[in-house]
């Protein structure tokens, strides 16, 4: 079969469509892989083993299990329990909840790197733990971790062709009805990788950027 | 109530599938990220830029896109493989390419005096590796070749994509014939784990011995 470049120029607004939707999945997941992962860190570090205990494990265990199948139980089992999500909706938290559990990694490393004083001096100044955290720890402990972030942010972008498999139409999907209707497979797989490798490497820019901007840890 | 024993076979043969899955895909990775790795430190500039073409490649498209591309266009071009085949051969060169870079970086992690006393010492260059490098480096690499066996296992549940009947697949065979959601997905959750657990038990059991001998070295 040949590569043939009318069709690629036919099929390119259904693929770009399909990469705005995809787009939209990173970003959003990316806030609750953001928000959930420092919880999660701030949560596995609470004195209370009734809170540290469970959460460390629910930790180790969604990082030891595949997305996917993650996603299946939130698309299909939740349902059972009376919670119906709309796929989108359910690709968002089944790849931010999976993807937190890495973050919340590289917080542990941001907040472990936060001197010991400074919280001796939290304590000396008579803040709350709330106060200590918020005003404290954190704002020194997240921006020499923004590196880090962002490259667990293109590595979600990679994954969300996973999506397709609970019938999100992102890009993969797109190409692969694209791909069914037609049955023409080349271009259309191959179109998927060229916009993913062409995302990746503007994103590999960015990072250097990121990554001069707020510096490495222990620089 | 349907007949659980039934199913429960269908399941385990699909754990089969995906044990076969990640052990031969890590060997081909292993494979790769060391012909990759030692590629990207080579001396000749081609060996150089062919191996960080194919890190750069595998690493910036998705895992997803490969496997994909491996089953489903590779026909046309006249390599026809079996869904086997295409998933062993895109999960190893994917996570090969990331596990490159470690090999990579822990050969060079190796102090520089090490070298020059191998220099000093007359040895050949595979001596130089053999017997002084990757002893060194090799424990270096081994915990993050387990995070990377674990990814690997669990990107193994997306083969079932292509038609390969692994736990994942099996799970939504079960699903599909009993009705039953949470029974099938919560057991193929757990036997993920417990297969991600194995795995990390025997990278550490294997660092120990590896590092037997290396203290007060580093």
């Amino acid at each position: 079969m040949q590569w043939n470049w009318a069709f690629v120029a036919e099929i390119t607004p259904t693929l770009l469509q399909g990469l705005k939707l995809t787009l939209l999945i990173t970003l959003l997941s990316a806030i609750v892989a953001a928000v959930l992962g420092l919880v999660f860190a701030i949560a596995r570090r609470s004195p209370n083993r009734l809170v540290a205990r469970p959460v460390s494990f629910l930790v180790e265990f969604i990082r030891g299990t595949p997305l996917l199948v993650q996603l299946y139980f939130i698309f299909y089992v939740l349902p059972d329990i009376g919670i119906l999500l709309p796929p989108l909706v359910a690709g968002v938290i089944g790849m931010g909840l999976h993807y937190a559990t890495y973050t919340a990694e590289v917080y542990r490393a941001g907040i472990e790197n936060v001197p010991r004083g400074q919280w001796e001096a939290a304590r000396a100044t008579n803040l709350t733990t709330r106060q200590t955290w918020v005003h404290v720890i954190v704002p020194q402990a997240v921006p020499p971790m923004i590196p880090a972030l962002a490259n667990y942010l293109i590595a979600m972008f990679k994954e969300t062709p996973l999506l397709s498999a609970i019938t999100v139409l992102e890009l993969m999907n797109q190409a692969k009805s694209v791909a069914n209707s037609s049955y023409r497979y080349i271009e259309p797989m191959t179109m998927v990788g060229v916009f993913f490798l062409g995302m990746s490497l503007v994103s590999v820019v960015i990072l250097r950027w990121l990554e001069h901007r707020y510096g490495r840890l222990g620089k | 109530m349907p007949e659980w024993s039934g199913y429960l076979t269908l399941i385990l043969q699909g754990a089969l599938v995906t044990a076969q899955l990640t052990l031969f895909g890590s060997v081909l990775a292993l494979l790769a990220a060391f012909t990759a790795g030692l590629g990207r430190i080579a001396p000749w500039w081609p060996l150089r830029w062919l191996a960080t073409l194919y890190i750069e490649f595998f690493r910036g498209t998705s895992i997803y896109v490969q496997l994909f591309w491996a089953y489903f266009v590779l026909p046309f071009m006249g390599i026809s493989l079996s869904p086997l085949a295409a998933g062993v051969l895109a999960l190893g060169l994917n996570v090969g390419a990331y596990a490159a870079e470690v090999v990579r970086g822990a050969i060079l992690s190796v102090p520089k005096d090490q070298y020059e006393a191998t220099v000093a010492l007359n040895l050949t260059k595979v001596q130089r590796m053999r017997h002084v490098i990757l002893p060194q480096a090799l424990p270096l690499m081994l915990p993050t070749f387990g995070n990377n066996a674990i990814e690997l296992l669990k990107a193994t549940a997306v083969v079932s994509l292509i038609s390969l009947t692994d736990m994942t697949f099996q799970a939504q065979i079960v699903r599909a014939q009993t009705g039953s959601t949470l029974v099938p997905f919560a057991m193929i959750l757990l036997l993920y784990f417990a297969m991600a657990l194995v795995i990390s038990t025997l990278v550490r059991k294997l660092e120990r011995r590896m590092t037997r001998g290396l203290e007060g070295v580093r």
